[in-house]
């Protein structure tokens, strides 16, 4: 019988080398994004239309820019999770797959980055 | 040299249940919201380029193609919440049982029909122009 716990003998093992770490990472950010995502669909069904300054009215209030900024960083960070098992799943060859999974990396990356620019820019009045 | 017949996945030979179809499904609407957060992305860009950029950004966004787009949008995200929710349910050892697991998933999915069409509505035609 082995001393060490079931605990010690799965963390930081299995096939990706980190455990059950991106199992729970992609939960948390699931969990986030069912509030983020009900608060963004309110947001959108009450904005009176999509004109600019619509927009920028809802993006100048400081709690709307936090939580859209939060709202993009988590929706990112959720989808490059589950792209990448995905991707894992259904590519087969190896470099393929590296090649695959550095391009979404690199897209979503910067998408995010993009994403948090614009809406501080819109939020700090840059884009009035 | 040959390659012998490898077996192949359980999942390869089950019976087809709708439940599998369910699973399958949140797989693809995952896919299509993270293409929809790419739009969600150069939306929020166009915002910040100023009235005119977002004008044009806007023009293209509201075409009957992009309608299409936005309904489909609206049914991923719903199906996907809804799905979610349940498989986090899952993932704490609640609703395995057979009856049960059918059953959410019915629900799952005509709640994502309803609620998407409704979203999708709300956000075309209601309160004050829409998009």
């Amino acid at each position: 019988m082995s001393l060490r716990s079931p605990l010690r003998r799965v963390t930081y093992l299995g096939s990706a080398g980190n455990g059950s770490g991106h199992w729970y990472a992609q939960r948390v950010s699931a969990v986030a994004l069912v509030l983020l995502g009900l608060w963004f669909v309110f947001a959108l069904v009450t904005l009176g239309g999509a004109t600019h300054q619509n927009v920028v009215a809802w993006l100048s209030s400081p709690l709307s820019a936090a939580l859209a900024v939060l709202l993009v960083l988590t929706a990112a960070w959720h989808a490059l999770l589950g792209l990448q098992v995905v991707i894992e799943d259904y590519v087969g060859d190896k470099g393929t797959r590296v090649a695959v999974l550095l391009v979404v990396k690199f897209a979503f990356a910067v998408a995010a980055v993009i994403g948090v620019l614009a809406v501080l820019r819109i939020a700090f009045g840059v884009a009035a | 040299m040959a390659q012998r017949a490898r077996p192949l996945s359980p999942f390869m030979q089950y019976r087809w249940q709708y439940t599998n179809t369910l699973s399958i499904l949140h797989r693809i609407t995952g896919v299509l919201l993270s293409l929809g957060f790419l739009l969600l992305v150069y939306w929020l860009a166009a915002a910040a380029a100023g009235p005119e950029r977002y004008a044009a950004a806007r023009d293209t966004l509201a075409s009957p193609l992009a309608q299409l787009v936005w309904f489909g949008a609206a049914f991923a995200f719903c199906y996907h919440l809804l799905n979610g929710v349940r498989h986090l349910f899952f993932d704490m050892g609640h609703g395995f049982e057979l009856k049960t697991a059918r059953a959410s998933g019915r629900a799952v999915a005509i709640g994502a029909v309803v609620l998407g069409l409704l979203l999708w509505l709300l956000v075309r035609f209601g309160l004050g122009g829409g998009a």
